[in-house]
């Protein structure tokens, strides 16, 4: 067991001990992602392994390290509500050997999690002002908590901007939730996908299109960006043009997470490890090393 | 006429244009509608106009068989719709698809080509604000061919 360790200023419990916890739902979002609904195994209210005494489960943008037993352990971002504290949930993406066998767990199946993990989304310095969110594929699972946070504390916040790119209709997650976040004030979701059918109403194009037809204030907002790296790097270069600073801008990174504290270097960015210094970083943070091969 | 000149100077698109060359531009064009479901122009068909969209939906179709037709691009209020009018042959490369009721200012492709072939100055501030829109749309077609949703 590890003791005595700090991260951020907090003693860390035990953070290369997985919780046990149980397989309670498993929704299809699209052909090849699931969301997973975890609950603790004793029943009672889910807590954080890395600090037990935090009243927070988790901070929007976080992630946890979730073991599937015998096959391997995953980094994923926390995609459920911050303000439900009996559960975890994960939207997984079906693309290899420890994920699919994640995703086809079944209901009441056992689990192991990590964490949190890593930095979250500024919600907090975000207070006040208008909250630009850019996904792209299922990049939308990690701003998922923000969306839910800002919509629970609508009056702290001015306008939420959600722009949101898939590969097509099919690939988009959360179809019921976008229709509903749509319908609340101040509230603007464009959706692209980068081609439709002819049954398709929404736009079709990359996600940096739809800045047209955004109604940004850039003084006064706050972008936060998740998706494949080359996507947020197009999107921060036009929110620069649209007039935001780099300061103003958020983004989640994502590299080959293991131990998840820091210590083995697997997700090592430039000076920065994404699982402790990350995965959400500032723009101006990272910019530099955005267009380097191979980091 | 004065209310098509002032919607005419109002689109971005012909910001900063010389009035004299508002004028001729506008001695080109003239208000359309067409109906949510109805087909602005179809592949292969001549490209003797451009719009500038008002209001609506406008999608871009490719017909690809064996595979379905595909929405490769959509267009909204304020954004220009066609430019194959352009350039030889002077024939439509996609089907134009009113996804929602359209309101438009048409633009007599033929008339403002020979305006411009008269007055260079003036082909030359249209050719530039083409140029805008092409380059922007290149860029947005590269970041689509390299499907960066696909699985890494």
């Amino acid at each position: 067991m590890m003791t005595g360790m700090t991260m951020a200023g907090q003693e860390l419990s035990q953070p290369m001990t997985p919780a046990p916890y149980l397989v309670r739902e498993v929704a299809k979002e699209t052909p090849d992602t699931f969301t997973l609904l975890l609950q603790p195994e004793n029943g009672g209210a889910a807590s954080s392994s890395v600090n037990p005494a935090d009243h927070k489960l988790f901070e929007p943008g976080q992630f946890s390290m979730v073991w599937v037993f015998g096959v391997g352990e995953l980094p994923i971002s926390i995609s459920g509500d911050p303000a439900k504290q009996d559960r975890l949930v994960y939207t997984v993406r079906s693309v290899g050997k420890a994920t699919h066998a994640l995703v086809s767990q079944n209901v009441g199946a056992g689990i192991g999690v990590r964490g949190p993990f890593g930095t979250g989304w500024p919600v907090d310095e975000a207070r006040g002002q208008d909250l630009v969110i850019v996904a792209g594929g299922i990049g939308l699972a990690p701003l998922r908590p923000v969306i839910y946070h800002v919509l629970s504390h609508r009056q702290e916040y001015d306008r939420l901007v959600l722009l949101y790119g898939a590969r097509s209709p099919r690939d988009l997650l959360y179809r019921k939730e976008l229709a509903t976040w749509a319908r609340q004030r101040d509230t603007q979701v464009l959706i692209t996908v980068d081609y439709g059918g002819l049954s398709w109403r929404h736009h079709v194009g990359v996600v940096t299109t739809l800045f047209k037809y955004a109604r940004l204030r850039p003084t006064r907002s706050v972008a936060m960006l998740c998706g494949p790296e080359i996507m947020m790097r197009f999107v921060a270069r036009d929110l620069e043009a649209h007039g935001l600073a780099r300061n103003q801008i958020y983004l989640s990174m994502e590299r080959n997470m293991k131990c998840a504290v820091g210590f083995c270097g697997h997700c090592q960015y430039g000076p920065h490890f994404i699982c402790k210094d990350g995965p959400v970083f500032r723009y101006d943070q990272i910019a530099p090393l955005m267009d380097k091969y191979e980091l | 006429m004065e209310n098509l000149e002032r919607i005419i100077a109002e689109c971005p698109f012909f910001a900063g244009l010389d009035p004299v060359f508002l004028n001729l531009v506008v001695g080109c064009a003239s208000n359309v509608r067409f109906d949510a479901g109805s087909y602005i122009f179809k592949e292969g068909a001549p490209a003797d106009t451009f719009y500038l969209l008002r209001e609506g939906k406008v999608a871009l179709e490719i017909v690809a068989p064996p595979r379905k037709p595909l929405i490769v691009s959509t267009l909204d209020q304020g954004e220009i719709l066609g430019w194959s009018w352009l350039l030889p042959p002077y024939v439509w490369k996609f089907h134009a698809h009113a996804v929602q009721n359209i309101r438009a200012i048409a633009l007599d492709g033929k008339c403002l080509r020979t305006k411009c072939d008269a007055n260079h100055d003036l082909g030359y501030e249209v050719l530039k604000r083409f140029v805008q829109i092409i380059e922007q749309r290149l860029d947005a077609t590269r970041l689509q061919l390299l499907d960066v949703y696909a699985v890494a």
